[in-house]
């Protein structure tokens, strides 16, 4: 009798669901498009940020007094803040830092959610509701509160609003990733998984990780322009990064007390805020729309 | 339906007892010595041993939670270091102000984002689902702080169309004095007929009101769209055209009440993270809410009152969801019998 690696028994389509689905279904995407060449734009912009800024000195401590709340003009395009720093400079650096924020705040959510998450909902009764009921007492605080709880508890700075925010995130992917693992659990082929006596720890990992990830990818697109406010707004209010790393949040709160007399201050950094959570949104609405399981296979 | 409410109940206490144990670690973990505080500057050794047995400070972990929770039960939240008055005090004039903020804003997002919603799934698909669906994101990706500046600049300083800051002009205080039984100021001025400050009140809360109803806009827009061409898809309302509805008539009569469910879901959602928002639109237009009594809070370290706050709000949360689930069931017959 040959004995059928149990690997061959689950049907590599449904291993690699989410590439198949997002191929397909993602092309003639408009909002998908349009959200995807923005932020490509922003990331190669943050990428390259120390060669296509004019003053890449600015981004940390530069000093330039003489200089000090320029309007925007043909050496400053987006004008020069209280010390003289070009404001364009600092946007493209503050690129960096909430790349680098909306990237750690999802790996760490995911880590955390997804596992426990597929746990909760493969292994269910007791395990799944206890886990249910941890995340709703971490829903019920709104992400912002919490956030800033923590970051007067730590000292405020850039990886106390990381960790901050990622404290109020994880739960969402636990909910998600559970409910998607309890289906899954009931499929025929996990049937046939425990029938061949795969261990649960390998049948978690192995086989419901794998088609837990659709929902959660899509669900991570559309968590990033949220993140990006979020902790915009906890550099605005000082609890975020600190001063002179250059953060958009941070920026337009310098810059709010002179909005009446140099708009472009606070102005420009909150744009790229917006510009940044709106392409986030258009990508993970266009993903949603494309990757909808109820839309069925008909487009 | 019975059973329903008493697991639903009995789900909340749950989560409450949750959000205060949480509380209660985080204030743990808070800087600064509470004997200390307690005792005063000039302290001997022996007043500050005093001072931790008086707050039960040398008492194992447990049994402290345990006073926690039973002071917080008798209405004993502490005492303010900055206001130097009860906490309870300060949040039953603050809460309410944030309530009006938020309660208003979000009168705006089921007045602006329904109607937009319904639109969009009328036109399915067309430019004008298009536009609307791109406008929701677009206004939802908005930063709180950089509306309310933009607008308070336009708006108020420049143009003059509306007040710069504050909840209402100071002087009516000396002409019509307020008597105050909610303490949510709109109201108390409507129940009075104390009309100048009712009138005042709705001026200075236009501006800060659509600020905050900026998000809530956008996202009740989408739900309302998604849910209501959702439904309209399903049978019923093929069958429904079949009979000769227009397709308005079956969006407004058959295709929106079924889609209630989600949208109120949501505004309980967005309620909670709308208070939170608004902390930075009171900052800017100076609400005197809970926001600004939350900044003032944490950069003098006032443990008590941010420990307040935070049980407000989550407590406002847990609330708002329970509210939520019990119309749903009045709503929605599908809801009871599951």
């Amino acid at each position: 009798m040959t004995i059928i690696p149990p690997e061959e028994l689950v049907p590599n389509d449904e291993r690699f669901a989410f590439l198949t689905l997002a191929r397909g279904r993602l092309r003639g995407q408009k909002l998908f498009a349009a959200g995807a060449i923005v932020l490509l734009i922003i990331i190669v912009m943050a990428l390259l940020a120390p060669w296509i800024t004019p003053y890449p000195q600015d981004a940390q401590g530069g000093v330039d007094p003489v200089n000090s709340l320029l309007a925007p003009n043909g050496q400053h395009w987006f004008g020069t803040d209280q010390v003289g720093r070009d404001v364009y400079t600092r946007v493209v650096f503050g690129a960096r830092t909430s790349l680098f924020i909306v990237f750690s705040v999802l790996s760490l959510s995911v880590l955390i959610g997804v596992t426990l998450g597929v746990i909760a909902g493969y292994a269910g009764g007791w395990i799944r509701d206890v886990v249910m009921r941890v995340t709703d007492v971490f829903l019920a605080f709104p992400a912002l509160l919490l956030s800033l709880a923590l970051c007067i508890v730590l000292q405020p700075d850039l990886k106390t609003a990381i960790l901050a925010i990622t404290v109020t995130w994880w739960p969402w992917y636990t909910r998600l990733a559970a409910g998607v693992a309890a289906s899954i659990s009931g499929r025929a082929y996990m049937d046939a998984v425990r029938a061949l006596g795969i261990s649960p720890a390998r049948a978690v990992f192995r086989h419901v990780l794998p088609n837990s990830l659709t929902p959660v990818i899509v669900q991570l697109s559309l968590d990033a322009g949220g993140i990006i406010l979020t902790a915009a707004a906890l550099s605005f209010l000082g609890l975020g990064a600190q001063e002179p790393t250059a953060e958009w949040g941070l920026m337009v709160a310098q810059g709010q007390d002179l909005f009446t007399t140099a708009y472009w201050v606070a102005l420009f950094p909150g744009l790229a805020i917006l510009v940044a959570a709106f392409a986030f949104n258009m990508l993970g609405e266009g993903m949603r729309t494309a990757l909808d399981p109820r839309r069925g296979f008909t487009s | 339906m019975g059973r329903y409410l008493v697991r639903r109940l009995a789900q909340a206490a749950l989560v409450v007892v949750g959000v205060v144990v949480l509380t209660f670690v985080i204030v743990r973990l808070l800087p600064g010595d509470p004997a200390a505080a307690y005792a005063g500057p000039r302290a001997s050794p022996e007043d500050l041993a005093r001072a931790r047995e008086v707050l039960g400070l040398d008492k194992p972990v447990i049994v402290q939670l345990g006073m926690y929770m039973s002071g917080l039960v008798r209405g004993e939240w502490g005492t303010s270091l900055h206001t130097r008055l009860p906490v309870t005090h300060d949040l039953a004039i603050a809460f309410p102000a944030s309530l009006e903020l938020v309660g208003t804003a979000l009168l705006f997002a089921v007045a602006i984002g329904i109607p937009m919603g319904l639109l969009a799934a009328r036109f399915f698909g067309t430019p004008v689902d298009g536009g609307i669906r791109l406008g929701s994101m677009f206004v939802a990706a908005f930063p709180v702080f950089l509306l309310a500046l933009i607008l308070q600049n336009l708006f108020a300083t420049k143009l003059g169309w509306f007040p710069v800051a504050g909840e209402y002009d100071s002087k009516l205080d000396a002409t019509s004095p307020l008597h105050l039984y909610t303490n949510i100021t709109i109201v108390d001025a409507f129940i009075t007929g104390n009309w100048p400050i009712f009138l005042s009140t709705a001026h200075h809360l236009i501006l800060p009101a659509l600020v905050v109803a900026a998000y809530p806009i956008g996202v009740v827009t989408q739900m309302t769209r998604a849910a209501v061409s959702e439904e309209s898809s399903l049978d019923h309302a093929r069958l429904e055209r079949a009979l000769g509805f227009t397709p308005g008539q079956v969006l407004r009569r058959f295709s929106f009440r079924p889609s209630l469910n989600p949208i109120l879901t949501l505004l309980a959602l967005v309620f909670a993270y709308s208070l939170v928002n608004a902390f930075l639109v009171e900052a800017i237009f100076n609400w005197p809410g809970l926001g600004k009594y939350a900044v003032e809070s944490i950069r003098s370290l006032d443990t008590a009152a941010v420990a307040g706050v935070t049980l407000i709000v989550a407590l406002a949360y847990v609330l708002a969801n329970l509210v939520v689930d019990i119309a749903q069931t009045f709503i929605d017959p599908r809801v009871r019998l599951s």
